[in-house]
């Protein structure tokens, strides 16, 4: 499987509701790991990844809603302020939702700057509603969507290879 | 593929469009933002959401608690033997001073007893151990392992063995988040030892440092002094060290002096803490503005 792989035209089997909640659940429980100090500084946002991918895949099963929905379960895991993940990734999903038959002609790396983009836009949300509030940001946070980008070929190939083994197995 | 996600094909009623959909779910979160942050409504809300995601942060959390018990317990026999020896040494130290400490809280009593004055409350200790530690960059926040199930209520201090760690905030059914004084703006209410002077210390956000704010510069505080709770508030208990003076910063161009402390308390690196509770209530502080009925009466006493 190479990098253009989302450019075949591959028959695409459906994925399951179990399986998505799945991978969504694995995210929050990576986000979750006690990273401290500079590992917490580059940790990726798993959930806004895992999200982002299946808004882009499957839009009509991952949608804004359940972006919103996931979002506030990360705010209660975070304790951050009720609302301020769901809004960063209910615009993320926006993002996913509208451009999502766009990033499906491109190829890995082209779609890794395009991802890029919406991830700058959530983290700087983010950030920008934590500064309304309590005044201050910590600017290393944005080293997050870095990670996050650099992560997205691999996540994206990861699940690729998980759907296709399904798939084989169903035969 | 083709059917699956087509928006020219109008077959099916999908629901509102997309753009509908951002505007309702960011206008939801602005407005639940807003009451999480003006009316702290929602607490409720986010105690039975917690219920759900618990189970997936003890999950996560797993492997690094193992990891702890087990390297605690291939921890060599040497640092045990040195441990076990400063220990006992540290006891008889303790045990000296205790002695010390209970003569003088008897001759405490008396003395107070003499002149009438209300017992200074004693305080139960609790133990907790962190979960896990800043989950976010922007705050200085920590969780434990003991919530609701065991009592514990938002606003109680949490300390380790030296001094001040935090304070409770917010409390779930089984875990507690603990804002650490190091936390932007965090305050707590302190007295100098060395000469009683009193002043309030606020956290420094972006480190883990704390800051006298508003001392003017000919004030008496020293490098190294150590800043003890003052007991003024209520919410903490007097007497237990806070942090110690680092650096003074004495501009003339400035009404006030610049003072960075760091904190004596483990604020970053302890696994168990001590919770108080059981802190008496001090009374109710007095209203500062008097009715227009009490102003009257107290005009009509001086005119008398």
């Amino acid at each position: 499987m190479g990098l253009s792989s989302t450019t075949k035209t591959e028959i695409q089997r459906p994925v399951g509701n179990l399986f998505i909640f799945t991978t969504i659940a694995i995210a929050l429980l990576l986000n979750g790991l006690p990273w401290d100090g500079y590992g917490l500084m580059l940790r990726p946002d798993f959930v806004a990844m895992m999200l982002l991918y299946w808004c882009m895949h499957k839009p009509m099963r991952i949608g804004i809603g359940m972006s919103w929905a996931v979002g506030i379960f990360a705010d209660v895991a975070d304790a951050s302020l009720f609302g301020q993940h769901a809004l960063t990734y209910t615009l993320l999903a926006f993002g996913g939702v509208v451009l999502h038959r766009r990033l499906q002609m491109f190829d890995l790396r082209q779609q890794t700057t395009q991802v890029f983009g919406l991830f700058v836009l959530s983290y700087t949300v983010y950030a920008s509603v934590h500064w309304l509030v309590d005044g201050d940001v910590v600017w290393g946070y944005f080293l997050g969507c870095l990670t996050s980008t650099l992560l997205w070929i691999p996540l994206s190939l990861a699940l690729h290879a998980l759907r296709q083994i399904r798939v084989s197995r169903e035969r | 593929m083709l059917v699956d996600n087509t928006h020219s094909f109008r077959f099916f009623n999908r629901g509102p469009s997309s753009v509908v959909r951002l505007v309702f779910f960011t206008v939801l979160s602005l407005l639940l933002m807003f009451i999480d942050v003006r009316y702290r409504y929602l607490e409720s809300a986010r105690g039975t959401l917690s219920v759900i995601v618990a189970p997936l942060q003890a999950m996560a959390t797993f492997p690094v608690r193992m990891w702890n018990q087990v390297d605690d317990y291939f921890s060599a026999q040497s640092t045990l033997k040195a441990d076990n020896q400063m220990l006992r040494e540290r006891h008889l130290q303790d045990s000296a001073q205790l002695a010390l400490l209970l003569e003088l809280q008897q001759e405490n009593r008396q003395l107070r007893e003499l002149v009438a004055i209300p017992q200074r409350a004693e305080f139960q200790t609790r133990m907790a151990e962190i979960i896990y530690a800043e989950r976010d960059l922007f705050k200085r926040k920590i969780i434990i392992n003991k919530g609701a199930d065991a009592q514990l209520q938002a606003g109680q201090v949490v300390m380790d063995d030296i001094g001040i760690v935090g304070q409770i905030t917010r409390v779930y059914p089984w875990l507690s988040e603990v804002t650490l004084i190091t936390e932007k703006d965090h305050v707590v209410p302190v007295q100098v030892l060395r000469n009683g002077l009193r002043t309030i210390v606020y956290g420094a956000g972006d480190t883990s440092q704390l800051t006298l704010r508003y001392m003017p510069i000919s004030s008496d505080i020293q490098e190294g002094d150590l800043l003890v709770t003052s007991g003024i508030d209520g919410v903490y208990p007097a007497g237990i060290a806070v942090a110690k003076v680092t650096k003074i910063e004495r501009d003339a161009a400035y009404p006030f002096a610049r003072i960075t402390c760091l904190p004596v308390g483990g604020v970053d690196k302890n696994h168990q803490l001590l919770i108080l509770s059981t802190l008496p209530k001090l009374p109710e502080m007095p209203v500062l503005e008097p009715s227009p009925e009490e102003l009257g009466n107290t005009k009509a006493k001086r005119r008398n």
